[in-house]
């Protein structure tokens, strides 16, 4: 059975390292997919004009192709190109329930993220969204440093 | 030709007060003259009573539209209630969906429209003439106004136009012209267009003068009187600074302003109740006995009706018919499901925040009573009040009542609420212009540059033909549009049995547990 591992990627560089310490583990489990996960911040209950709400169906697209050219799409490729197999997701939602949530219905054995150093106001006050899903993840997760 | 119209209509208001103010003296002066002239044949025609009655014909309508959908549909409002919070929690949301426009935005941004000076000083007007018993007829209206918006959300989004970019468009112009040729009937494009042209003219008067001359008044309160067109200006560009340049920045902050500003001002409410827990059963008293005998207020049991009736009507826009354009974007397969939502809105807007306010006005003995008659003391018309105020004023004294920094925190919010509503209204208004005119740049702008320059004009002019005019183009849509729905009903409850069917039978699937 093919072992499956779920990248958090933002975009940073820290995503980098999440991809870096993934590979690791895989070229050690050997028979293992990476999944690389992209999610776009959004909440259902947030506050949006008229007009916002008129356009928001071509936002959505347009903020999920820039996500897949910027991001995911250029990761995967890497990945592929150094032999491993590989695909990757764009999603909107809460960054931690996302990640927890896809690699439970993707069957994932474990989550990679990487620490992305924000030391803003907000992260302390309400915490970081890595600490969030080390708090409540249903699947085994390694946070690189 | 549509062009020179266009340029014409531009025009129009720039070359109209210079002429004015040479002959008229101040500017506010000339404004408000040619304006209640302007406008005068207009606004008796909507607000003509019944022949033998003093009732007008207009309130009957929305009254009679309402009940009939109420019927109709068989109490949605009352059936349909469990199942629309769960639809605006997200319950039937598919996570597939997530990014686009959820069943919570699209009724807090329809909320953002409604919810405003109509809670705050649509409501003392109405107390202030028609008396506590108003509040009665005005939670009433506000229940069977639910099954209107029910109607009209439904068909919004049955019928809205899905262009090859993904973005969306509307409303009642839409499903009037769709829905009548679907059903093979004449005249739906002809409805349109009426729809289309009152819209505007419910957008430049409700949607804006009388947002822009309330926020003058509350401005005026605090820092002393002086010319209403400065407000306009300053509200003109920061408006115009949003709609056709563009800066989110001042929409971003107000979108996460006024939902606050909203909880606070309920919340302040629902303190000043507590605080006066033992008022609350004689303030219901009040509403019981002065709805069924008008507790001697101007026109009586019938005075304090219509004014019920009309400012809940003005609130919460029930049958107007710019609902169904907010509501439009929605993400969602099932019509239905976003006419479930809506149906909270005049819930909301009406039933609560309306009330909330009605409670605090006459807990604070604002209005005075003969101790002797138990009967509202008048001054012409209007109920005598401690420190003569009406309108908005009234609502902060009665507030201030309670606390004495409260009619700060309301003058902010009165802006905010201001600002708010006339950026939706300028959309709806928007929407309506494009339809009659075509979709483009050039058009749109014209639009808005005309919405900007009625800033203006509501802020100089004076309450009354303001208000009368706000009323009657906002009146005139639901003419217009209620018509279409009794049609269209038909429609709506086909949708509303399949999808019941489908819901029983677990067709439709629930995500959320």
């Amino acid at each position: 059975m093919t072992a499956k591992i779920l990248i958090g990627l933002d975009g940073s560089e820290a995503g980098d390292r999440a991809v870096a310490f993934a590979k690791q583990l895989a070229s050690l489990i050997g028979d293992c997919e990476l999944i690389a996960l992209f999610v776009i911040e959004w909440s259902p209950y947030s506050f949006q004009t008229a007009e916002e709400n008129a356009e928001r169906h071509k936002r959505r697209e347009a903020e999920i192709a820039a996500a897949k050219d910027r991001v995911i799409n250029p990761a995967i490729n890497a990945l592929k190109a150094e032999g491993f197999a590989a695909r990757g997701m764009v999603k909107h939602g809460h960054v931690a329930d996302l990640l927890n949530s896809t690699a439970v219905s993707e069957g994932a054995s474990q989550i990679v993220v990487a620490r992305s150093g924000d030391r803003g106001l907000a992260s302390r006050v309400f915490g970081t969204s890595t600490a969030h899903l080390a708090m409540t993840s249903e699947v085994p997760v390694t946070i690189v440093g | 030709m549509k062009k020179s119209i266009l340029n014409g209509l531009a025009l129009l208001p720039f070359t109209a007060v210079p002429a004015f103010a040479q002959e008229g003296g101040s500017i506010d002066q000339a404004v408000n003259e040619a304006f209640a002239a302007a406008t005068g044949p207009f606004v008796n025609f909507i607000f003509a009573p019944i022949p033998g009655t003093s009732f007008p014909w207009i309130v009957m309508w929305l009254v009679i539209a309402a009940s009939v959908f109420t019927l109709y549909f068989g109490f949605i409002q009352i059936r349909g209630f469990r199942h629309s919070i769960q639809l605006v929690k997200g319950d039937y949301s598919d996570p597939e969906d997530a990014g686009e426009v959820s069943h919570f935005q699209a009724l807090a941004t329809a909320l953002s429209g409604t919810v405003g000076l109509g809670n705050i000083a649509g409501v003392a007007v109405a107390v202030g003439i028609g008396g506590p018993g108003a509040t009665f007829w005005m939670i009433l209206a506000g229940l069977l106004g639910m099954a209107s918006k029910f109607t009209e959300c439904t068909l919004g989004v049955k019928y809205r136009n899905e262009y090859a970019d993904g973005s969306v468009s509307g409303g009642p112009m839409y499903y009037l012209s769709k829905g009548f040729r679907e059903r093979g009937l004449p005249g739906g494009k002809v409805l349109a267009f009426l729809f289309s042209v009152f819209c505007i003219l419910g957008a430049l008067g409700g949607g804006n003068m009388f947002q822009a001359n309330q926020a003058h008044a509350q401005i005026a309160g605090i820092v002393g009187d002086f010319p209403g067109w400065i407000t306009g200006i300053i509200f003109a560009v920061i408006v115009f600074a949003v709609i056709v340049g563009g800066i989110k920045s001042i929409a971003n902050v107000t979108e996460k302003v006024v939902p606050f500003m909203g909880i606070l001002y309920v919340v302040t409410a629902l303190v000043i109740l507590i605080m006066n827990f033992d008022k609350i059963g004689w303030a219901f008293g009040q509403i019981f006995e002065g709805a069924f005998t008008g507790l001697g207020v101007a026109g009586g049991i019938v005075g304090a009706l219509i004014q019920g009736f009309k400012r809940a009507a003005f609130s919460n826009e029930a049958g107007v018919g710019s609902a169904a354009i907010a509501h439009s974007a929605v993400k969602t397969k099932e019509p239905i499901t976003e006419g479930l939502v809506s149906l909270l809105e005049p819930l909301i807007d009406t039933v609560v925040i309306c009330t909330m306010t009605a409670l605090v006005i006459t807990i604070s003995g604002l209005l005075i009573m003969d101790p002797a008659t138990g009967n509202f003391v008048l001054d012409g018309s209007t109920i005598k009040t401690v420190g003569d105020v009406s309108g908005v004023s009234l609502t902060s004294a009665a507030f201030a009542q309670g606390f004495s920094w409260f009619p700060y925190i309301l003058a902010i919010a009165v802006i905010l609420f201001a600002f708010s509503t006339m950026i939706s209204w300028s959309y709806y208004g928007l929407k309506a212009w494009t339809y009659l005119f075509g979709e483009g740049k050039t058009t749109e702008v014209i639009f808005k540059v005309i919405f900007c320059v009625f800033i203006v004009i509501g802020a100089a002019a004076s309450l009354g033909p303001v208000i009368d005019f706000s009323d009657a183009a906002i009146f005139a849509m639901a003419v217009v549009n209620i018509t279409g729905l009794y049609f269209l009903m038909p429609i709506v409850r086909k949708e509303l049995g399949s999808y019941m069917e489908r819901l029983k039978s677990g067709e439709i699937r629930r995500f959320k547990h």
